[in-house]
C-alpha cells in the first residue's frame, strides 16, 4: 500500500514539474499527493480539522486522518503503514527511535456531574478516589453517596497518562466502570450523578464539570503557565526527520494559523 | 426445454456452454463462501491454540482474574458476564417476542398484522451502535434512577439485547406457527376448541421445535452482541453479583481490548474468540437439532 502510494506520489511530482516546466500556474499553496496519518483517538480530531484547513490551502493534497490509539499510532508510524503516527502519551523506552514533532499539549481534566457539589480536589484525593479508598462524595466534601468511578480501557492513550501522572505506582480499582472513548466517558459522566471520570482538555464541555486540582482549574493558560501539571503532549511521529509534502504539513501545523486552530480547539499551542 | 425462455425464432435463448460457464461460476461462489469459515476458524485457532496450550484451557476458562498488564488471563467473569446478559435479554424478551409471533400467526386482522410485521422487521435494520447509544442515555439513567446505583449493568444490557432479537424471536416463531398443517387447526376448531384453545391446545405444541430454534438463535444473536453490550454494561471484569452488577462480556474483552493487545494478550483474546465461537456453534447445533426434531415427527 505505501509503495503504491509512494509511486502515486512520484508521478504526481513528475507531473507537476512536467506542468510547471510547461509553464502552467501550479495549484495554489502548491503541493500534491496523499498522506496518512493514523493513532491516538485524541489526536484525531486536532488531526481532522488541521488536515481539512492544510486542504483546503492545497486543493492536490489529500490527507486520511485514521484512529486507533496511540500504541497503534507508534506501531503504524514504525512499520510505515501510515506516513504520520500520532499518540497522546510520551514514548515508552521500548518505542523510541521515531522523530517526534510535539504539535500541541493537552491536559487531563478530572470530570464530574453538573449537579456535584464538590469544585475542587487535592491529587492525593484523586488518587484515593481512582484507587478505590475513598468511596463516598461525604469522604470530600460531597452527598454521602458512592462515588462511582468511569476508566478508560487497557491501552488508551489518557489512561496511561493519567496513571503516570496522578496515580504513581497506586493500582486503579477494579470496580470502576470501563468506556472506550473520551465521547463515551464524558456522556457516562454527564448523565450519572455520582460519577467521576478524567477527559481531555479539548474533550470538555458544558454537560461535565471539570473540578480544580489543588487549586487550579484545567484551562489552557493554566497549562502554558506550568500551574496544571496533569498534561500531556500530543506528538506527530515519522520515521525520520519529516521531508517533502509531510514536512509541509507539519510546519503549517507549527504556523501561527495551525497554532491559533490548536487553541480554538481547546487545547494548548506550543508556539 | 419448454420451461427456458425462447427467443423471437423459438430457439432458447440461453446456449448450453454459456449455462455452463454460469455454473461453474456459482459454484465458486458457493465454495468461496463456505471457505470464509474455514479461512476465520484457521485463523483464530492457530493464534489461540498455542495460548491455550501453554496456559492450560481449564484455567483460562475458570480463572477468574484478569489482568493482562500482569500475565494473568482468566474469562470465567466474562462467561458469566455473557451468559448473565443473554439470560436476561431472553427472560425479556422471549415472553414478548413469542407472543406478538402468536397473535401475528393466529389472531391479528390482517390490516393490523402488516404494519406490526414490518415495524419489528425495522427493529433488525438499526445499526447495533445506535441501540448502544439509547442505552448509554436512556436506559442507563433509568436503571440508575431506580436503583440508585450506577445503572451500567446485567439489567440494561439485558433490556437493549431484549429489543435487539425481537425480530429473530418474532420472525421464527411466526413462520413456526404458520408451518403447522391446517389441518389441525380446522380438527380442532372443528371439535368445538376455541380459538385460544387451539392455540395452546394444538398449535403451539405441534410448532414447539421451530419455537426453541428461534430462542436459541436469540440467544446467539445475545451473545454474539459487542457493541451495543460495551455501551451499556460498564465493562468491570468482576464476577456479577445481582441483576445490578456492572458486567464484562466475552465479546467486549475482545472489540476493547484488540486495538492495543500485543504478544500473550493477543494470544488470550484470540482464545476468548475461539471459546466465544464454541458457545456460538453450540447454539446453532442446538436450533438445527430442534428443528430437525419437528420434521422427523
Amino acid at each position: 500500500m505505501l509503495c503504491t502510494s509512494r509511486f502515486r506520489l512520484l508521478l504526481v511530482v513528475i507531473a507537476a514539474l512536467v506542468l510547471a516546466g510547461c509553464g502552467k500556474a501550479a495549484p495554489p499553496g502548491g503541493h500534491l499527493g496523499t498522506i496518512t496519518v493514523a493513532g491516538s483517538t485524541s489526536v484525531q480530531p486536532l488531526s481532522e480539522v488541521l488536515s481539512q484547513r492544510f486542504m483546503e490551502l492545497n486543493p492536490g493534497v489529500r490527507i486520511n486522518v485514521q484512529g486507533g490509539g496511540s500504541t497503534a499510532g507508534v506501531k503504524a508510524a514504525r512499520e510505515r503503514a501510515a506516513d504520520i503516527g500520532q499518540s497522546s502519551r510520551e514514548l515508552k523506552p521500548e518505542e523510541k527511535g521515531l522523530h517526534e514533532t510535539v504539535i500541541a499539549r493537552d491536559a487531563i481534566a478530572i470530570i464530574v456531574h453538573p449537579s456535584n457539589p464538590v469544585r475542587e480536589l487535592t491529587s492525593a484525593q484523586v488518587q484515593a478516589i481512582f484507587a478505590g479508598r475513598l468511596a463516598s462524595w461525604k469522604d470530600v466534601g460531597g452527598p454521602d453517596r458512592a462515588i462511582v468511578l468511569v476508566n478508560r480501557e487497557a491501552g488508551s492513550g489518557t489512561l496511561g497518562v493519567f496513571v503516570e501522572l496522578v496515580m504513581g505506582k497506586d493500582q486503579l480499582s477494579d470496580r470502576a466502570i470501563v468506556q472506550n472513548s473520551t465521547g463515551a466517558v464524558r456522556t457516562t459522566v454527564s448523565t450519572t450523578r455520582d460519577a467521576v471520570g478524567y477527559v481531555s482538555l479539548a474533550g470538555l464541555t458544558p454537560e461535565v464539570k471539570a473540578v480544580a486540582i489543588d487549586g487550579v482549574s484545567p484551562t489552557i493558560d493554566n497549562v502554558l503557565a506550568g500551574k496544571y501539571v496533569v498534561s500531556r503532549p500530543f506528538i506527530y511521529l515519522t520515521p525520520q526527520a519529516p521531508e517533502g509534502l509531510v514536512k509541509a504539513y507539519i510546519d503549517f501545523v507549527l504556523s501561527a494559523e495551525g497554532q491559533a486552530m490548536v487553541r480554538k480547539e481547546g487545547l494548548v499551542p506550543v508556539r | 426445454m419448454n420451461r427456458q425462455p425462447l427467443g423471437t425464432m423459438g430457439r432458447p435463448v440461453v446456449s448450453r456452454p454459456a449455462e455452463r460457464v454460469a455454473e461453474l461460476l456459482l459454484l465458486l461462489s458457493a465454495i468461496a463462501s463456505a471457505a470464509g469459515i474455514i479461512f476465520i476458524t484457521a485463523f483464530v485457532a492457530g493464534s489461540g491454540i498455542p495460548f491455550l496450550a501453554r496456559t492450560g484451557i481449564w484455567a483460562f476458562i475458570t480463572g477468574s482474574t484478569w489482568r493482562p498488564d500482569h500475565g494473568v488471563f482468566g474469562i470465567f467473569p466474562m462467561i458469566a458476564g455473557s451468559a448473565a446478559v443473554t439470560a436476561c435479554a431472553l427472560a425479556l424478551g422471549t415472553p414478548l417476542g413469542l407472543a406478538t409471533a402468536v397473535y401475528l400467526a393466529e389472531f391479528a386482522p390482517r390490516r393490523l398484522a402488516a404494519p406490526v410485521r414490518q415495524s419489528v422487521q425495522l427493529l433488525a435494520g438499526i445499526p447495533s451502535v445506535v441501540y448502544g447509544f439509547y442505552g448509554l442515555t436512556v436506559l442507563v439513567p433509568l436503571v440508575s434512577r431506580v436503583s440508585s446505583g450506577p445503572g451500567f449493568s446485567v439489567l440494561a444490557g439485558g433490556m437493549v439485547l431484549a429489543v435487539m432479537v425481537l425480530p429473530t424471536l418474532v420472525s421464527l416463531g411466526e413462520d413456526a406457527i404458520a408451518s403447522v398443517p391446517p389441518e389441525y387447526r380446522e380438527g380442532s376448531l372443528a371439535l368445538g376448541a376455541t380459538r385460544w384453545q387451539t392455540m395452546m391446545g394444538v398449535l403451539v405444541p405441534t410448532a414447539k421445535p421451530g419455537l426453541v430454534a428461534a430462542v436459541v438463535l436469540a440467544m446467539g444473536r445475545a451473545v454474539g452482541e459487542t457493541m451495543a453490550v460495551i455501551m451499556v454494561t460498564g465493562n468491570v471484569a468482576r464476577l456479577p453479583s445481582s441483576l445490578l452488577s456492572p458486567v464484562y462480556t466475552l465479546t467486549g474483552n475482545i472489540a476493547l481490548e484488540m486495538g492495543y493487545a500485543a504478544g500473550d494478550h493477543q494470544q488470550a483474546l484470540f482464545a476468548t474468540g475461539m471459546v466465544l465461537f464454541a458457545f456460538i456453534m453450540g447454539l446453532n447445533f442446538l436450533a438445527r437439532a430442534s428443528s430437525r426434531g419437528r420434521k422427523k415427527r
